[in-house]
């Protein structure tokens, strides 16, 4: 086996790794600097200059936490549960193209972990399996608030997917390829699916909120009527790394979105650039824009309040599904007649 | 049927459109609000070093008054006593001795003068009850303590120093009723 090739995707993991951690750690202090901004408030600035350390701070507390496993639950499940969920969401960063081909130490090496040439499949199917970390941990908790967030979850999950499958599907029209690199560099400069696809990415971003547990969907946990939800019982840090997980879906949610609508590294006046500028350039575009949806999330969490039940049941099955249906026939339908289908 | 006031509304349940029913020009709506408060100025004051002027009007903790030759105006009439809704304040009267008329202004005075500050609800009642002008409520707050026997606090913490003068002014001019 090539040496090389395991040496430069094992740091590219390692780094793809500590990246999602500190993204997704200092995700949770936007979002309080964020809530704080919308409501004319300070937000943390206590901790280091600025409140820069709080992160830090919430995760020791964490750690000094009673690590409490409830008598009646079902033990193993109740600790496989937060695994489970950090590990689904950690695992789907490994499709991601991150950025353009960088030329070091003779090599090309490819800033993505994996270029599975089914990548977009990949993540659904990840996300997917995410479910099991809530539906294990509310369900082994052995309390009716737990299994209520744990059974509205995989419901909300299972209803969303579809709409968003539907609307992955018409962009996999546009570029024939169900690999994520073919997708980037198919929207090459500032032919972005955005001004193709508008309805699609509608339907994928309220997806992908429905998909996170993120307010105005969060009925999974709803502090105010489940008291937390599926982790209920969970206390310490296995309570920290549900929230955590959550944290670092909505980054790679952004990172998809930013990949599959926004151009991924691609940014306009790409190619008065080459080789490695292009490359750093182009990553930091990248990030620079799932920050931009990081933010977005935030924006609409503390914007609306939470949908009620048969509101998000009504919005996916008689809303999303039937418009993501009806854009797909229309795309396809227009391609057809691009391609010359009907004349041939 | 009839309504007396005419401001009584008319409860509608139309059914929503369909773009009503996609939420979405509301929910672009409530996001440019949103947005506004970006940048507007936060409200906070950041307590421990900055803080807020109180109000003329706010009741805390009991100062007991001296006159201008540092003499306590108090005479333990116990018309605070009575006048308190909490029974908050309890006191000692006593004679004043020769050689005393430098501490106490007039020939009777209050050898102990106690209140439990868990009981009093700062109504100020003892403030318009006393004759002497002796008590008022200041702007300073009650400081916690960990035992409850610490919340009764004597003439060591009440009465005011003579030579750092706590300033009541504001009450005077608030918190008073005024003579006709």
């Amino acid at each position: 086996m090539d040496t090389g090739l395991f040496w430069e995707k094992l740091i590219l993991v390692v780094i793809l790794f500590a990246v999602s951690l500190g993204i997704a750690m200092y995700s949770t202090y936007l979002e309080r600097k964020v809530a704080a901004w919308f409501q004319d408030r300070i937000g943390p600035d206590r901790a280091g200059p600025f409140g820069i350390l709080q992160p830090l701070a919430d995760g020791g507390k964490m750690f000094f936490k009673e690590d409490f496993i409830p008598f009646n639950s079902d033990k193993w499940l109740f600790i496989l549960a937060p695994g489970i969920a950090m590990f689904t969401s950690l695992i789907t960063g490994a499709v991601i193209p991150w950025g353009p081909n960088i030329q070091a130490f003779g090599r090309d090496i490819s800033l993505q972990v994996a270029d599975v040439n089914i990548g977009i499949l990949f993540i659904m199917g990840f996300v997917s399996v995410g479910v099991y970390g809530i539906m294990i941990g509310g369900w082994s908790s052995n309390n009716k608030y737990s299994l209520f967030g744990a059974i509205r979850a995989s419901s909300q999950m299972i209803s969303y997917e579809l709409a968003m499958g539907v609307s992955v599907i018409t962009i996999v029209l546009l570029t024939g390829s169900l690999s994520l690199r073919d997708i980037v560099d198919a929207q090459h400069g500032i032919s972005w699916f955005v001004f193709k696809q508008p309805v699609a990415f509608l339907i994928f971003f309220v997806c992908a909120l429905a998909e996170c547990n993120r307010a105005p969907f969060d009925l999974a946990e709803c502090e105010s009527e489940l008291i937390g939800g599926y982790h209920t019982e969970y206390s310490s840090m296995k309570l920290g790394f549900f929230l955590f997980a959550e944290y670092i879906n909505m980054f790679i949610s952004s990172a998809v979105i930013a990949a599959l609508f926004f151009g991924g590294y691609n940014f306009p006046g790409m190619d008065a650039f080459s080789g490695n500028t292009l490359a750093i350039i182009g990553t930091l575009v990248f990030f620079a824009k799932i920050v931009f949806f990081i933010f977005v999330f935030m924006w609409i969490r503390w914007t609306l309040p939470r949908f009620r039940y048969d509101q998000l049941m009504h919005l996916g099955w008689k809303k999303m599904i039937p418009i993501a249906l009806i854009n797909l026939l229309i795309t396809a339908v227009v391609i057809a007649i691009w391609e010359g289908w009907f004349t041939k | 049927m009839q309504s007396l006031t005419n401001r009584s509304k008319m409860v509608s349940n139309k059914k929503m459109t369909f773009l009503e029913k996609l939420y979405l020009p509301a929910i672009f709506g409530g996001m440019l609000i949103t947005a506004r408060h970006l940048f507007r100025k936060n409200n906070t004051t950041k307590y421990p070093e900055e803080q807020r002027e109180f109000a003329p009007v706010y009741r805390g903790q009991h100062v007991l008054k001296r006159d201008e030759q540092g003499r306590e105006n108090c005479t333990a009439c116990g018309l605070c006593a009575v006048a308190c809704p909490a029974e908050a304040i309890t006191m000692v009267a006593a004679e004043r001795e020769k050689g005393e008329e430098n501490l106490y202004r007039e020939e009777k005075y209050a050898a102990t003068y106690e209140i439990n500050m868990l009981r009093c609800i700062f109504c100020g009642l003892c403030e318009e009850a006393c004759p002497k002008e002796a008590i008022f409520l200041t702007d300073k707050i009650v400081p916690s303590q960990l035992e409850r026997e610490d919340f009764i606090m004597g003439k060591d913490s009440l009465v005011e120093d003579v030579n750092n003068r706590i300033d009541i002014s504001k009450r005077q001019l608030t918190g008073k009723r005024k003579e006709k």
